[in-house]
């Protein structure tokens, strides 16, 4: 396995400098996610406006690469979706890690598909797979109004 | 055997790891096995395996003798005053959980204080916390500097009339730190509390004299002493064995059994309920053979200098951050890189074949007091040489590389 499949120059480039990174004022939905294995926390901030759509979409906390880079991809494609949409990106993720090369969302353009893919890498390490999961278990809690943070130990992948 | 010649009997290192040599920097987490401790487990489930204890027929006998024959070689290795005083428990998770479970229903009340310090792993808090929870025991943690030693005279003022038991490491897993236990229970014997140490890092690489300490407990896992998982040993005080109610309860430790009456077990077996572990107590006894082989001054010797040899190296790497720098330092190495996070420095020095940890440690007060989400560890054992450091120093390289630091 190469690592620069791993590491590719758009994962590094977003974990060194996330997107969207910081609370926003405004927002409607919150959740906390906490990978206890390695200590990765993340806050996610999500307003939805009068039309169900995801206004804005941003995050605090610190973590590896592979789990900043996520975080910083997810929050750019999210942003600007339906909820319903949202929803969909984010189960096509989680099913892209888990099973498939190929994001199969019909959602997004083609460069963002080229960006969420470079995360597929994760796959051929098993520890690793819950540093780029983290972010999205979390979105979905929020979309989902969930009280309890999430915990990677305690949810599939 | 020259301490040269110590990485050839352990079959592991003959191993490639992703089309690598093996450079194992993670025994501070668990120690690889030599030879005859795998052979000892095979031998005695293909030729000599029996239960111990109540049998009469001779494999029972014969396993039974292997069995003592351990205590024995453990209390001659931590320098005991009797074998009565070796109890063999899972693991030092268990033999602190002994202590506090036994020592806390019988000494510790409400409002009592049990006073342990930033350096412990979660195994000597957690079972503690039990007591603070069941009992509304109070917790006290001794703070540390940022080299990683205990400020004795912090920790004097947190002794009071209230302090029931004092427990801490014997050498830190994080900081490397080798804690002076001597003199914190020479403080401690003049209020007259009892010292529980943790022994868990300390005993594959400093000397271990339980009576020259003096402490009233020593907890040990047996897996981190070259020897299998799945053992531990409790060394207590016989005061306290004789004394403390019994812990887990079952076949074994008991002596007689009544409807309305038990009465339980002289020691050790008191304290060894239930079937023991008993091809893995058996090869244990390997485990020390080979360290007597060696000689634990050889050990720590060219542990040392391996020590030294790679803070010097690693110091030299841009970016590079030791974590600590305590006055008596083993070859426990936690280290940052300013840019990449310890889990990705792990994962890349896993590509060279270099087994680190990465991670709080199970030291999450350690790592909030030295404001640190997490840090990557290379631990040293008897098996490493220059060359591995010199390896881990190009993986870390490496990394930078993969980071495009400059």
């Amino acid at each position: 396995m190469d690592l620069k499949e791993l590491y590719q120059d758009i994962i590094l480039e977003h974990g060194k400098s996330p997107r969207n990174f910081g609370k926003c004022e405004k927002y409607t939905h919150e959740a906390k996610g906490h990978n206890p294995l390695c200590g990765d926390k993340v806050q996610i901030f999500l307003n939805l406006n009068k039309d169900k759509e995801v206004e804005n979409l941003t995050f605090e906390g610190s973590g590896c690469a592979i789990s900043m880079a996520s975080t910083s991809i997810m929050t750019e494609l999210v942003k600007g979706k339906s909820l319903k949409v949202a929803k969909k990106i984010v189960f096509d993720f989680l099913d892209m890690i888990k099973n498939t090369q190929q994001i199969k969302s019909e959602e997004l353009d083609e460069d963002q598909k080229i960006k969420i893919m470079s995360l597929s890498g994760v796959k051929q390490y098993p520890m690793r797979v819950k540093c780029a999961t983290l972010a999205w278990h979390t979105l979905s809690s929020a979309m989902l109004k969930k009280k309890e943070e999430v915990n990677t130990e305690t949810i599939d992948s | 055997m020259e301490i040269s010649e110590a990485k050839s009997q352990f079959p592991i290192f003959s191993k490639k790891i992703n089309g690598k040599q093996l450079v194992y920097l993670d025994s501070s987490n668990s120690a690889q096995k030599p030879l005859s401790v795998i052979k000892s487990l095979d031998n005695f489930y293909k030729n000599e395996f029996s239960n111990i204890g109540r049998s009469i027929h001779t494999l029972s006998v014969n396993a039974t003798n292997k069995f003592e024959e351990t205590r024995m070689s453990v209390k001659k290795f931590i320098n005991a005053s009797s074998k009565d005083e070796i109890i063999f428990t899972k693991n030092a998770t268990e033999s602190i959980n002994l202590v506090a479970a036994t020592f806390g229903q019988q000494h510790i009340k409400k409002g009592d204080e049990i006073l342990i310090t930033e350096l412990e792993h979660h195994s000597n808090y957690i079972p503690w916390h039990y007591l603070r929870v069941n009992k509304g025991a109070i917790i006290k943690f001794a703070p540390i500097n940022d080299d990683g030693d205990i400020l004795i005279d912090k920790f004097k003022e947190l002794i009071t009339p209230k302090t029931k038991i004092i427990a801490l490491t014997h050498l830190s897993n994080v900081t490397g730190t080798i804690v002076p236990i001597k003199e914190i229970v020479e403080i401690a014997k003049k209020k007259n509390i009892p010292v529980l140490v943790d022994g868990c890092q300390s005993a594959p690489h400093i000397k271990i004299d339980v009576k020259d300490l003096d402490c009233d407990f020593y907890a040990i896992s047996c897996h981190k002493v070259y020897g299998p998982t799945g053992v531990g040993v409790l060394y207590a005080k016989k005061k306290w064995l004789e004394t403390l109610p019994p812990y887990l309860g079952g076949g074994g430790m008991i002596s007689e059994v009544k409807k309305d009456k038990v009465t339980y077990a002289p020691l050790p077996e008191k304290y060894e309920a239930g079937t023991m572990p008993t091809a893995e107590v058996v090869a244990f006894n390997e485990s020390i053979k080979f360290m007597q082989s060696i000689g634990i001054e050889n050990i720590i010797k060219h542990e040392n200098e391996l020590t030294n040899y790679a803070l010097e190296k690693m110091k030299k790497i841009n970016s590079v951050n030791i974590i600590g720098n305590p006055k008596n330092k083993a070859g426990v190495i936690s280290f940052t890189i300013k840019g990449i996070h310890p889990h990705d420095i792990s994962t890349i020095v896993d590509e060279e074949g270099v087994a680190i940890r990465a991670g709080h440690h199970c030291c999450q007060i350690l790592h909030e007091r030295l404001n640190l989400p997490a840090t990557a560890r290379a631990s040293i054992g008897i098996y490493n040489t220059k060359e591995d450091i010199d390896i881990l120093c190009k993986a870390i390289e490496n990394c930078r590389k993969v980071f495009e630091l400059k």
